[in-house]
């Protein structure tokens, strides 16, 4: 009978979002500025003065804001949670509080065993020190000793295929170099609990298929797991408990399957069109945000449910602020089942071009008689690939569409079809 | 282990000794950082205490005529430029070194302590390396201490938790105010001219001399001027308590309020 390992009970994160007049960052000059007005503000009530009236619009006030809320649950030693939601649903929050980078505002957290977290790649790394440098580095900010670091350093070196490039600087890296590093360092931590960040959505698909060898390798070693990730896809095969959180509550818990399937069902949305009107609240960074997603047919129509036989048309708008960045948006295609069909990238594998700055437009055709049906959601990225991948833009889940069956692949076939993509191929025949 | 809002860390101080090597591992960073980064990298360490020596020794000693007594003026000068050398770096790398690693600081859990301990280690051994020069200026003066350079350490130690106290202090306002970034480089300008560097202490008239002794740096710098000098260098031993006293306080009040804002500091970074 396994004990729990790691026991939750009523967490919760509140943070303090900062509306300052102004609009100004938190300063120690301020603060004495403010604390001068408060006295005079006050001195000014008691003289009944004219002073009395200095607009509120100049007061600082502060708004709650809570991340999780009385989020409860208890994990026993062996077992793989997956920890899925949208973003901002306090996934990461939740991982910080268990980490200690942070702390619980209410509740709290019975830990038994040794925590090692991976709530990033290369943690620590700089980018002159040379490979072997940062492999002690990385593994010392993990928690690793040297006499450790000493024991498992040919190993590390081997699982990230980098033995003629110990002694070059980082910088000179590849990013699929740098990011398959980094990762080995963190993957030859031995802890009892395992916490991990999201982690696959770097890399290529050997190296994620790396990174889900070595988690499934811990979970088969006994060790507990804890992964947030939207590919629903590892999350399906790596874990065998999944907890879904939606606005820092914890909304279910169960197997994996069941909860990927609320996910997809309360999260998918039919509409066709998503616009960021506001610059400043569109998902992205200082480089770039994604302003307008829709999918549309071949008359350049809205649509929300499209014929199987019909091409899509995806067209997307992205805002480039640093002019020659070399953006590179991919679509992502998930069914039902959270399995992704496929990623298609503006390059297609291809060198990238540096772009101009201002609102660019995309638009991307997939072929008709290609999707399945049922309901397929999409998910944007925007990336940099030089010097090493760099994610500008990240939004799961944004549309969802429903395929419907007309004829094409299936024709009149009265049962299901299955298969999760239905394309039509061409045949050739002779008779001998 | 349990996490729990509020509550002191009792680990706290047994993972500052589990995560030691973290310490070295940060500091060796930095140094070797610096060594690639530059042409000149570990001369740094060298010339800047030198040539600030030359300098002092021109403009105070030989323009300004300051008195220094029967010994060499640029010993006097470098005998108090080693231990301020040594504080002001560990003030101006530790006071931003948690905004630096702030990267680390949102990613990874250690005890945030070692940030600036890491900073003040990387001045420390600044400091070794300017010892050398002193070695070789004491050689071309033929200038030999007598046995109380044995408590050159002790002075060492108080410099270190004078430089510790105020890096953590700093660091941790830094992150909650980032404006005392540039109070920082005041600070240090301020310390060189109240501090007896350019001048020996001796000149402070004896009314002012316990007002004068509340900086910290004058009971470490008089101490090492003591230490190095021989007899030939007086130290006021009750302004060396005051001094003493004061940077115990502050280092203790320094470590009170990094751990109460250590809390927020992943929060606020």
């Amino acid at each position: 009978m396994s004990e729990s390992v790691i026991t939750v009970e009523n967490l919760g994160k509140k943070y303090l979002i900062s509306h300052l007049a102004d609009n100004r960052e938190r300063l120690f000059s301020n603060l004495l500025v403010n604390k001068a007005k408060n006295i005079f503000l006050h001195c000014g009530k008691l003289l009944a003065s004219p002073f009395a009236k200095i607009h509120s619009s100049s007061i600082d006030f502060q708004e709650e804001f809570w991340a999780l809320q009385d989020v409860s649950f208890s994990i026993k030693q062996g077992e793989r949670v997956g920890i899925i939601g949208r973003n901002g649903a306090g996934k990461s929050t939740l991982l910080k509080i268990l980490s200690r980078i942070t702390e619980p505002t209410t509740g709290r957290i019975t830990i038994k065993g040794r925590v090692a977290s991976l709530l990033e790649v290369g943690t620590g790394f700089h980018s002159e020190l040379s490979g072997r440098e940062n492999i002690y580095l990385n593994g010392a900010i993990l928690g690793m000793s040297r006499e450790e670091i000493n024991r498992k350093f040919d190993e590390i070196v081997a699982f990230a295929e980098v033995e003629r490039f110990l002694d070059t600087p980082v910088k000179r890296y590849s990013s699929g170099m740098y990011v398959r590093l980094a990762f080995a360092v963190a993957a030859h931590l031995e802890p009892e609990i395992l916490i991990v960040d999201e982690v696959l959505a770097v890399g290529d698909a050997s190296f994620q298929k790396k990174c889900l060898g070595k988690m499934e390798s811990a979970g088969k070693e006994g060790r507990t797991i804890f992964f947030v990730s939207h590919n629903m896809d590892a999350v399906t095969k790596l874990c065998s408990r999944g907890l879904f959180l939606r606005s820092g509550k914890l909304v279910d818990d169960g197997t994996p399957s069941d909860v990927i399937r609320r996910y997809m069902e309360t999260t998918s949305r039919l509409s066709g069109r998503i616009d960021w009107n506001d610059v400043v609240t569109a998902p992205g960074d200082e480089v770039a945000r994604l302003r307008m997603a829709s999918f549309r047919n071949e008359d350049d129509e809205i649509i929300t449910t499209l014929d199987i036989q019909k091409p899509l048309r995806v067209a997307i708008e992205i805002e480039n602020f640093k002019p020659g960045t070399r953006l590179i948006p991919h679509l992502q295609f998930t069914n039902d089942s959270g399995v992704i069909l496929f990623i298609t990238a503006f390059n297609n594998g291809l060198d990238s071009r540096p772009l101009p700055a201002g609102l660019l437009h995309f638009s991307c055709t997939v072929p008709g008689n290609f999707f399945a049906e049922g309901n397929i959601t999409l998910t944007v990225t925007v990336n940099t690939y030089e010097p090493v991948v760099k994610v500008h833009v990240l939004e799961h889940d944004l549309l969802t569409l429903n395929v419907e069956h007309t004829g094409g692949v299936k024709g009149t076939f009265p049962y299901g079809w299955p298969g999760v993509v239905r394309p039509r191929l061409q045949w050739e025949y002779r008779a001998s | 282990m349990i996490i729990e809002a509020g509550r002191t860390e009792r680990h706290y101080w047994k993972d500052l000794w589990r995560y030691r090597e973290l310490l070295y591992f940060l500091s060796w960073r930095d140094i070797l950082v610096r060594y690639k980064q530059t042409a000149i990298g570990i001369a740094w360490s060298i010339i800047r205490p030198f040539t600030t020596m030359v300098v002092f020794t021109v403009i105070f000693g030989n323009l300004a005529k300051f008195p220094s007594g029967d010994v060499p003026y640029p010993i006097l000068v470098y005998a108090a430029m080693l231990p301020w050398q040594f504080f002001s770096n560990s003030l101006s790398e530790g006071s931003n070194s948690l905004i630096s690693n702030s990267s680390m600081i949102s990613k990874v859990y250690f005890p945030r302590l070692i940030v600036p301990g890491s900073a003040v280690i990387v001045s420390l051994v600044d400091f070794l390396i300017s010892c050398v020069i002193l070695g070789i200026l004491m050689v071309w003066y033929q200038f030999a201490p007598d046995w109380r350079i044995i408590a050159l350490p002790l002075f060492l130690i108080l410099a270190l938790m004078a430089s510790l106290g105020f890096s953590l202090w700093l660091s941790a306002l830094n992150v909650k105010y980032r404006d005392f970034r540039y109070i920082v480089p005041f600070i240090v300008q301020f310390g060189l001219y109240v501090s007896p560097v350019g001048f020996s202490s001796s000149v402070v008239p004896e009314q002012w001399r316990l007002l004068y002794s509340l900086n910290p740096m004058v009971g470490v710098i008089d101490g090492f001027r003591w230490a190095i000098l021989g007899g030939k260098s007086e130290i006021h031993w009750h302004g060396l308590c005051l001094s003493t006293s004061l940077t115990l306080f502050i280092l203790v009040s320094g470590i009170w309020y990094f751990r109460k804002t250590e809390r927020i500091f992943a929060d606020i970074i």
